[in-house]
């Protein structure tokens, strides 16, 4: 049986399109983007609010600009693992919070360096004016900063993004769900026989990247103030 | 794997381990730097020749980075998944497509945006002695380029070293070896795992290094224009 009728008996199986049996796409896709959405989630709370105020009054420049570069050279795969590895002898839960902090740990540099980025590229004269008209110093970082560097930042969050859709998807080896990746990983453990498995997961892994990475573009475009949607509307048609 | 053993076991980091697959470190360090290289020049290649034919047509650009945009969302393990089925479990190929297609975003993008940032003055000029189009880029605009293509090979490697440990997945080899064998033994090795991410992240920062300093050396205009 060739690799595309073994890939396609796989998704024909009983309860493949099931959201509540483990065994279903759908539930594995939930898991996913669970893991994913979380992670994410905990990242912006922990880098967002200091990286505005560090930006605001400039301060640890250097980390600002290294971070992204440390961060890339850190291996996502020898980070999920270590992590898991360092739970397990700790004898604390493996199954959730390893893959987790290994997320977050990813997640971390670039939204730190796009938060920062973002805020000091803006026209000192905005702030200053801002400043003239009364504005507490919390107020401009909340007010101004925070939504006119808002493309910057998301622009930071989808790259952060992308990172963890694909380690949540490592993290099928240590992880007993570990969303879609599961698939792959079980497939193979199976060797030959699992490479019909191999290919659907891979192939339901690369959709959900490829329909992530559109909902994504969509919300830049949503949250983006209008004012600076405006703005580079005109530019880029210049 | 799961669920997880309980272990008294074995310290955190033991030379002596180091010690006894010493050759086995430098024979998966060969194999890392290999598939690593492999990837980037692959890409390197494919990258100049789009790259080409993008700054001659806008249109040609524009689907040349939405396509490598689109491979670069592609997560790592799900690139190998779709690929192992027709190229192999084990096979190079099937490691350094992924990893190849990966740099494509990043080198395009920089060489293109390298080569349009070259004075005009400098493209007449070289035009008025009568160089042709492809001695124009070869000789005068590529050069020119020469630091942001470089700045763009450095994340470019940056990225692939970390991504060649997944490639262990495949049973193949590099540092992502030492990574996946320390949770595959009855007991886990940490050692084994601390080489295995300590290694790719050293190997990572010294290429990252080596490219900054080769840069420097090819294009040393460009450090006297950064201290002017």
């Amino acid at each position: 049986m060739s690799i595309i009728d073994q890939t396609i008996e796989w998704f024909g199986e009983p309860n493949r399109w099931s959201w509540t049996d483990p065994a279903g796409v759908p539930y594995r896709t939930v898991e996913h983007l669970q893991f994913s959405l979380l992670a994410l989630a905990i990242s912006a709370v922990l880098t967002i609010p200091p990286a505005l105020w560090l930006a605001h009054y400039r301060r640890a420049q250097f980390l600002a600009t290294s971070a992204v570069n440390i961060g890339r050279a850190i291996p996502s795969f020898g980070l999920v693992i270590l992590f898991w590895f360092l739970a397990s002898r700790l004898e604390v839960d493996t199954t959730f919070w390893p893959l987790m902090l290994a997320l977050v740990a990813l997640a971390l540099p670039p939204l730190f360096t796009n938060t920062y980025a973002g805020v000091i590229q803006l026209e000192q004269e905005t702030v200053d004016a801002a400043r003239g008209t009364g504005h507490r110093e919390w107020q401009i970082m909340l007010r101004l900063e925070l939504p006119l560097a808002s493309p910057v930042i998301l622009a930071g969050a989808r790259v952060a993004f992308l990172q963890l859709v694909a380690t949540v998807a490592i993290g099928a080896i240590v992880n007993d769900g570990g969303g879609l990746g599961r698939y792959i990983v079980d497939g193979f453990a199976l060797g030959d026989p699992g490479h019909g498995e191999i290919l659907a997961g891979g192939i339901a892994v690369v959709v959900l990247a490829l329909v992530c990475e559109g909902v994504f573009a969509l919300v830049t475009r949503w949250v983006t103030p209008r004012g600076l949607a405006i703005q580079s509307r005109a530019e880029t048609r210049s | 794997m799961f669920p997880v053993p309980a272990q008294g076991g074995r310290p955190l980091f033991e030379w002596r381990w180091v010690d006894r697959h010493l050759d086995e470190i430098f024979e998966r360090l060969g194999e890392h730097i290999v598939l690593t290289a492999a990837a980037l020049a692959i890409g390197l290649v494919v990258s100049i020749g789009v790259s080409a034919i993008s700054l001659r047509r806008r249109w040609f650009y524009v689907i040349a980075l939405s396509t490598a945009g689109s491979l670069y969302v592609i997560p790592s393990l799900g690139a190998f998944a779709v690929l192992v089925p027709f190229t192999g479990l084990t096979s190079f190929t099937t490691a350094v497509i992924p990893l190849a297609t990966y740099t494509l975003l990043i080198l395009i993008r920089n060489i293109v945006t390298g080569v349009e940032q070259v004075p005009k003055e400098v493209r007449e000029a070289a035009i008025g002695m009568g160089f042709t189009r492809s001695r124009l880029l070869w000789q005068v605009e590529l050069p020119l380029a020469l630091p942001v293509v470089i700045a763009g090979l450095r994340v470019a490697a940056v990225t692939t070293i970390g991504l060649v440990t997944v490639t262990s997945m495949l049973g193949k080899g590099g540092l992502g070896y030492f990574i996946r064998n320390g949770i595959q033994t009855a007991t886990p090795n940490p050692t084994s795992i601390i080489v295995g991410v300590g290694l790719s992240v050293v190997l990572a920062v010294v290429v990252d290094l080596l490219l900054w300093l080769g840069g420097r050396a090819l294009a040393p205009w460009s450090r006297k224009a950064a201290s002017r």
